[in-house]
């Protein structure tokens, strides 16, 4: 098991190596030359590109490039933003929080939802909670966050006047206030996710309860509520954390659209000025922090995967 | 003998649905069925795959609930129970599953398994549980080290021995087989039969077999119920049912043993829609005997201690050989002597035994 414990880990390097190239060598193809975006008004004068090609290395072949760039990565320096004039690892540090914030709340709005929505429709299958249950979850799948999020805007802050429509106040600032500014895009994220669990509680659940472990524990005279929480939901659950992992990954590394609908500055809305600006090493930076964030949640995954499955361990 | 478990009139049906959810038929399987398992007696189930034995044995524990007909469990009817003096009840009968891979949680330690109904209803204290589920795998012949070990950890045969282990623990008066060894090797097969007859006798154990083969069946079983399309066509003795079949379904099934000397043509074709089974006599549409009767009326169940669903059950041809000495066990038979350590191998494997 340490011995597997020691491969998985070891996975994580080539993987993140591979990334990096990725990363970088996808970001060259992008159209729009910095050097023009970053000279503004002086585009016209030669020497100035010129001096700004230099001056961020950008007249040098490629991968004379990527290796400066990975080797300062190595060191823990993701550079300097062009734009912004702050060094990524500053931004990073700055957004991670509240990207972090939220995919948290969703993850909980969503694992709070979409579990027992799970569990019920496949007790009660083919019956009215079931066809409610999968209803909602169809629209939770096919609701564009956007939408979703605007409607919500219109009726929680310009009708009702509840929550404040956008913005962001840090936990540490005002925890009430927090909260209060990231429940809805939290809920908008959530409601997608809650929906895919559901699902996939539902089926795992659906295909534990016709197991003859299940008529067992039955046969035992276990109580119902018993035979479904201890022994079929157990049973169910190991999937579906190895997916709710996944998923958190996913709301880890923002979301672009609700950041923008509800103006929260995290990771997803760093990520498309950044874009936008031909900003390469905030690009470089964030994609490769949250493709860290991923590599490593899909080992938590992993390991959580073990842990729960007792026909992992010994093998 | 006092009667355990007695089944009057039992009908189970299955609706089957269309695309759009409506009530399309319903599978037939089990048609009006009456049986009574005397106290400390084994009684097998037989019949092909899809007759309904599997539910039978199912509704006997009331794990399915049947459509209409009663279930009665020590002159008790399981319907008018509570659902909680139905849960009380089921310490006295449990069953063994015919999967030995999805009858045990995956999640659950062997000892865990085993003392979940010692636990449930109050069986032993506590601090006598671990010496109880010792006790128990030495019964079945595991070593008492399996105890902290889970199931994947074991070969099918070993899962069935902790599945029967786990059936023991509550001390039931009625055991329900349903096809218990019929996923394991032949070779197994013999050590779990062997096992389950020991059990059966060491513990004067009420035992219902469910099962499609009729060497296994030979080798435990008191009396023998066979049925066809959810219902039983014949029924007695063991010996009887078995050595002198007298329903032309039976005959054909004791014919198609491995090794049975007989020159009874076998079956053709599969057995009918068990949706829309044949009217009257639901074997005739692959009986040689049938007649126009047949098809149009349902014969019943008759005859004191060895009982025949067939309207020609007189008249019929006695079997063209008795059928000599149950050839289709002997195979299973010298397994048998063999894992029981006496009687020599004719291959010279039993050197080391």
């Amino acid at each position: 098991m340490w011995l597997w414990l020691l491969k998985r880990i070891g996975q994580v390097l080539p993987t993140l190596f591979i990334l990096s190239i990725l990363i970088f060598g996808l970001q060259q193809l992008m159209p729009g030359d910095p050097a023009l975006i970053l000279a503004g008004e002086e585009r016209g004068d030669p020497q100035v590109l010129a001096q700004i090609r230099a001056e961020l290395r950008l007249d040098r072949p490629i991968y004379e490039q990527y290796l400066y760039w990975i080797g300062n990565v190595l060191t823990g320096d993701f550079g300097f933003s062009w734009r912004i004039r702050m060094p990524v690892s500053q931004l990073i540090l700055d957004k991670l929080p509240v990207t972090a914030q939220l995919a948290a709340m969703s993850f909980i709005i969503a694992v709070l939802i979409g579990v027992p929505a799970g569990i019920i429709s496949a007790v009660k299958r083919d019956q009215p909670a079931d066809w409610a249950a999968n209803g909602v979850a169809l629209f939770g799948i096919s609701t564009p966050n956007f939408w979703l999020g605007i409607m919500m805007i219109l009726f929680f802050s310009a009708e009702l006047g509840w929550l404040p429509p956008s913005g962001y106040v840090p936990l540490t600032e005002d925890f009430w206030q927090s909260i209060a500014t990231t429940i809805m895009p939290a809920f908008v994220l959530g409601t997608g996710v809650a929906s895919v669990l559901m699902r996939h509680t539902r089926a795992a659940m659906l295909t534990a309860l016709s197991q003859d472990y299940v008529r067992t524990a039955r046969a035992k005279g276990l109580r119902e509520r018993v035979v479904v929480w201890k022994h079929a939901l157990r049973n169910a659950l190991i999937p579906v954390v190895t997916l709710g992992a996944i998923e958190f990954g996913r709301l880890l590394a923002g979301a672009v659209l609700t950041e923008q609908v509800f103006t929260i500055p995290g990771f997803g809305k760093l990520i498309v000025d950044a874009v936008f600006n031909r900003d390469y090493p905030v690009v470089q930076g964030v994609v490769l922090a949250t493709a860290l964030i991923f590599v490593l949640l899909s080992l938590v995954a992993d390991l959580l995967y073990m842990a729960i499955n007792p026909r992992l361990r010994q093998a | 003998m006092t009667v355990l478990l007695e089944l009057r009139d039992v009908v189970k049906h299955f609706p089957v649905r269309d695309a759009l959810g409506r009530r399309a038929g319903a599978v037939h399987a089990v048609d009006g069925v009456s049986l009574s398992v005397a106290e400390g007696e084994v009684l097998a189930i037989v019949g092909e795959s899809g007759c309904g034995k599997s539910t039978l044995g199912r509704v006997m524990l009331r794990l399915i609930e049947p459509d209409s007909g009663s279930v009665r469990f020590a002159g008790e009817d399981l319907a008018t129970l509570s659902p909680s003096a139905l849960r009380a009840r089921r310490r006295d009968m449990q069953i063994i599953f015919q999967d030995p891979f999805g009858s045990l949680d995956p999640r659950m330690t062997v000892a865990q398994a085993i003392a979940e109904p010692l636990r449930l209803h109050r069986l032993v204290p506590r601090a006598e549980e671990p010496a109880r589920v010792t006790e128990l795998l030495r019964r079945v012949g595991l070593r008492p080290e399996s105890a902290g070990r889970w199931p994947h950890e074991f070969s099918g045969g070993q899962r069935q021995r902790i599945a029967i282990a786990r059936a023991l623990a509550s001390n039931p008066r009625l055991i329900i087989g349903d096809e218990p060894v019929s996923a394991l090797d032949v070779s197994v097969q013999a050590q779990v039969i062997n096992l389950l007859r020991d059990l059966i006798r060491d513990l004067r154990l009420t035992f219902v077999l469910v099962s499609h083969d009729l060497g296994v069946v030979r080798h435990v079983a008191d009396r023998v119920a066979v049925m066809y399309l959810g219902r039983i066509v014949e029924e007695g003795p063991a010996e009887e049912v078995l050595g002198a079949p007298r329903h032309p379904y039976t005959r054909a099934l004791v014919a198609a043993m491995p090794g049975a000397q007989t020159k009874t043509p076998p079956l053709e074709g599969d057995v009918p829609s068990p949706i829309a089974p044949p009217s009257g006599c639901r074997f005739h549409t692959r009986c040689a005997f049938a007649a126009e009767r047949c098809r149009a009326e349902t014969p019943r169940l008759e005859g004191m201690g060895h009982a025949v669903a067939c309207h020609f059950a007189e008249s019929l041809p006695p079997p063209a050989e008795r059928i000599a000495a149950l050839g289709g066990g002997e195979r299973l038979a010298r397994l048998q002597a063999f894992f029981r350590g006496t009687a020599p191998s004719p291959t010279g494997m039993g050197e080391h035994a």
